[in-house]
């Protein structure tokens, strides 16, 4: 094509490269050996004789109910906080804001056992709630356990969409039915929940895809009759060619896709972002002291159960011995110097993976976003595609890929089976965190406007210096953020991560948490690691939001000016 | 339909410390198509606002119809506004859209139909009832607004800028429209503008707004004639004010010392205001302009100038010309064959008394 540089092609079919060999080949081994006999012939078999075990048709369902159920109860927790904020004038505002963020920097799996601690059946609360009233919650059995930790880890999605799609809101929207008669409930079901509503269907798809694929909450939780736990039983116990894997992974991936294009679909033509000029957002209130009361009590046992296995794994990670009783009986420092004796490596390893995945996500990152922004390279639109696809593949499906299609290959001139060496964690890290970075990157690239890349190029810069000495830099903010938020997310990866890991000496600090917690004696360690994860994370976390906010206020007065 | 009238009594409003409405009164008569005119920040908006409940005054009344509704909700009142930006639901098809506002009165369906079709049909959009508003274009949309508005039969029609999202052509067009269809319902419709010329085409009668002060009520020509002070004269239309000072009062007669200028004496037809300092006030097209050598004809005070800047506008060229220490808006009507004046060209401005107005400083 006419105006397509040598370079632009070689850049692409690059990307292209890592993608096919990284993403769609091993996938599409997963859904090739679902549909097929052992000696090749196409089938659907396999489907039928999931579908005829029942301990398979219940693990599907067993998901399914899972995954709608957190999303349900995500929803009765973020739904009134995303309200309050939006609509009355309080300071518990803030509050909400940091309940958004505080689930989010730790792994579900690591909270799973705190929690057991504090909510199971011989948990803090139920021995307190036996001692003082003779009854206890089973908030922890069976499924209910699994719902319960993904709710409480999974709410900020909806929360934090669905206060954005309120806050777009023009306050003329609100008045102009307030006019015409309509208040109170009926204001609400009428006219603020359906403005709300895409936010609300972006967060609680969110939710479900992520629930629906969860490996190690379900692990942690002893809870195996779920698809992803099975999909990792069958592989590892059964073996490599069972077919019952292959077709748990497709049926996986069929729904994450089903759930993200349906609420693609529900949400095409619905961007309301309404506020125009003229307009406020909708109006805030005062809270009555009743109302206050209410509020503050809403937020404070959601905060509290929030933080609860934040405190439990603390606890945990000092306790030297908890067990029927509120809280531990002893502390010591013991497990934090096992923690540093012991898993040194795989804190080391930690750094090492998620610093090179990372890396790779950034500059596939930065190679997309300015293929698509400023080529015209044909099917460019493609690589975004396909990267972005990679959200709704599971982490055991692509770890399940990887064995399958590297199978016996080894690294040339060597012994070493690939699938044994620790590129496979890392590339499985890059891959599934690659759409963060990418969406990072072009919303960084967006930014710059091309003129000051023709500027350069008219001052004599080449592309390729014009893109090192001018776009790079001016991307730098946007590029940073990518990289932390991969990083972080990638630190705390366990579905594939616990597939790959072949070595202990080649395990990362996320398989640690959950090998030591699969002991009682190994809590204690699990618990102290679990503390340095969060730690990294919320220090990543904290990071990236400071440099996007400096980006931001780096790039607003330009981008002002046509505010009147 | 029954046309009610809308009053202000002694209105005050404040943000806290700052004071949005200071002692408004006002007297709208049934069915008239009242404007509020006021520059960004005077207090029009929010005074429209506080009519249709959503804002409330500090003291004072408001009364619909005789009847104080300060104390009633916005669903209370049987008011319909058109926002500015339009506020059309975007998840609702504008038949939904319309229809709206019956639902909440509980009328029931065949006469929810029947009354939704017949208002589409009124702003000429039945076709387009079951699009989506982001479908249609502006004056569309518009139309929407005012068609959710009016088959509620509200008792008053509130419009908040209305025009000011569509392009110029547009505007006339749709300011048109408005005003027959407020002329056929008779309904009492008061509309907040900022734009001189939308509120004086439309407006029975306006009210000129600044800093939360009502300064002049009146029909458009009444004002444009007789402003009251001098804000009222520059807002509405360009006019040339001089700074003056009084030299002799007689009976019919006063003699002024225009800074700069030098004496002019005017006939006191209209009367004056008190004071020792005066502005005089008159509008550009009131001005004759000459060759400084020219006869003159005595009806008129004459002033020499010169001509500054010339700009050619089609109907008229406006000059800006100096006279002593100020610089004074001149129109001269145009037609084919008339001379033009050059700028730096020395002139003789003459002004016919009957159409300057005294001004308080």
């Amino acid at each position: 094509m006419a105006g397509v540089q040598p370079g632009v092609w070689l850049a692409g079919a690059l990307v292209l490269a890592f993608l096919l060999l990284f993403l769609v080949l091993p996938v599409g081994r997963v859904f090739y050996t679902a549909f097929v006999e052992a000696d090749g012939t196409p089938t659907l078999g396999h489907f039928s004789a999931f579908f005829s075990q029942s301990l398979m048709e219940e693990a599907f369902f067993n998901s399914l109910t899972v995954a709608v159920m957190s999303a349900v109860f995500a929803a009765l927790i973020a739904v009134p906080l995303a309200y309050f904020t939006v609509r009355f004038d309080f300071r518990g505002a803030i509050l909400i804001q940091t309940l958004g963020v505080l689930p989010l920097i730790m792994p579900p799996f690591v909270g799973a056992v705190a929690m057991q601690l504090i909510f199971g059946r011989s948990g803090s609360l139920n021995l307190l709630l036996n001692d003082w009233f003779g009854f206890t919650l089973p908030i922890m059995e069976g499924l209910r356990g699994v719902i319960f930790v993904e709710a409480i880890h999974y709410f900020p999605f909806i929360l934090m969409n669905l206060t954005v799609a309120l806050r777009n809101i023009d306050g003329a929207m609100e008045e102009a039915a307030m006019s015409l008669g309509c208040r109170g409930w009926r204001l609400f079901w009428r006219v603020i929940f359906p403005l709300g509503l895409p936010g609300f269907v972006a967060g609680a798809s969110l939710v479900f895809v992520k629930v629906f694929d969860d490996l190690g909450t379900p692990l942690v939780l002893g809870q195996t009759n779920l698809l992803a736990p099975q999909a990792y039983l069958r592989i590892t116990q059964v073996g490599l060619e069972d077919p019952m894997g292959y077709v748990t992974s497709v049926i996986m991936i069929v729904f994450s896709i089903v759930a993200m294009a349906l609420s693609a679909h529900v949400l095409r033509g619905k961007d309301y972002a309404t506020t125009q000029k003229g307009g406020g957002s909708i109006q805030r209130r005062v809270l009555s002291t009743g109302g206050s009361i209410m509020a503050y009590a809403w937020i404070f046992i959601v905060l509290a159960i929030v933080l609860s296995p934040h405190l439990g794994v603390l606890l945990l990670s000092f306790a030297k011995v908890w067990s029927f009783s509120p809280l531990p009986d002893a502390y010591t420092l013991a497990h934090y110097a096992t923690v540093f004796q012991d898993s040194s490596g795989m804190i080391r390893n930690t750094l090492l993976y998620c610093g090179l995945a990372a890396g790779i996500d950034v500059i596939l990152g930065v190679t997309i976003a300015y293929l698509i922004l400023r080529t015209r390279l044909p099917a460019r639109q493609w690589l975004d595609w396909m990267a972005t696809a990679s959200l709704a593949v599971p982490g055991i499906v692509l770890a399940i890929g990887y064995l399958r299609l590297y199978k016996g290959v080894t690294l040339p001139g060597t012994d070493v089976l690939l699938t044994s060496t620790w590129v496979m964690i890392m590339l499985a890290y890059a891959v599934r965190r690659l759409p963060y970075a990418l969406r990072s990157c072009i919303a960084a690239l967006q930014q710059v406007h091309v003129s000051l890349e023709e500027a350069a190029e008219s001052l004599g810069a080449t592309k390729m210096r014009t893109i090192r000495r001018v776009v790079v830099p001016l991307m730098a903010g946007g590029i940073l953020a990518g990289f932390v938020t991969s990083f972080i997310t990638a630190a705390v990866e366990l579905s594939a991560t616990i597939l790959l890991t072949s070595a202990e000496s080649q395990a990362p600090m996320s398989y640690g948490i959950y090998l030591y917690m699969q002991s009682v004696a190994g809590r204690g360690p699990g618990a102290a690691l679990g503390v340095l994860a969060i730690g990294v994370v919320a220090i990543g976390t904290y990071f990236s939001h400071v440099v996007v906010e400096r980006t931001h206020s780096r790039f607003q007065p330009a981008a002002k000016g046509s505010e009147a | 339909m029954k046309k009610v009238s809308v009053q202000c009594r002694h209105v005050r409003l404040s943000f806290g410390p700052t004071r949005v409405l200071e002692d408004v009164n006002l007297d709208i008569e049934p069915g008239e198509f009242f404007a509020l005119l006021g520059p960004s920040g005077s207090g029009k908006s929010t005074l429209l606002r506080l009519i249709a409940g959503f804002n409330r005054q500090q003291s004072g009344d408001v009364l619909i119809d005789g009847v104080d509704v300060s104390a009633k909700a916005p669903w209370e009142r049987n008011v319909g506004m058109v926002f500015q930006s339009y506020a059309l639901w975007p998840h609702l098809t504008v038949w939904d859209n319309v229809a709206f506002g019956l639902v909440e009165r509980k009328v029931d369906k065949a006469t929810i139909r029947q009354r939704v079709g017949a208002v589409l049909e009124l702003v000429g959009l039945l076709a387009f009832a079951q699009r989506r508003p982001n479908q249609l274009s502006g004056g569309q949309q518009q139309r929407v607004a005012l068609a959710r508005t009016i088959v509620i039969e509200p008792q008053v029609l509130l419009l908040d800028e209305p025009l000011s999202n569509l392009d110029k052509t547009l505007r006339v067009q749709m300011r048109q429209e408005l005003l027959a269809t407020q002329r056929r319902l008779g309904l009492t419709t008061i509309f907040v503008t900022h734009d001189q010329e939308e509120a004086m085409t439309t407006a029975d009668r306006m009210a000129v707004l600044d800093k939360g002060v009502v300064q002049q009520v009146g029909a458009p020509a009444a004002l444009y004639d007789d402003p009251v002070n001098a804000f009222v004269a520059g807002f509405v239309g360009t006019m040339n004010l001089l700074p003056a000072r009084v030299r002799a009062r007689e009976a019919a007669r006063i003699t002024l010392d225009v800074e700069g200028v030098g004496e002019l004496a005017f006939p006191l037809a209209g009367g004056a205001p008190e004071g020792e300092r005066l502005l005089v006030s008159f509008r550009p097209h009131s001005l004759r302009v000459d060759l400084a050598d020219a006869a003159r004809d005595a009806r008129y005070v004459w002033m020499p100038g010169t001509v500054e800047v010339s700009e050619f506008l089609g109907e008229f060229t406006r000059y800006r010309v100096r006279v002593g220490s100020h610089s004074l808006a001149v129109d001269q009507a145009h037609y084919a064959g008339l001379r033009k004046f050059a700028v730096g060209a020395a002139v003789s401005l003459g002004l016919e008394p009957s159409q300057v107005r005294l001004l308080a400083a």
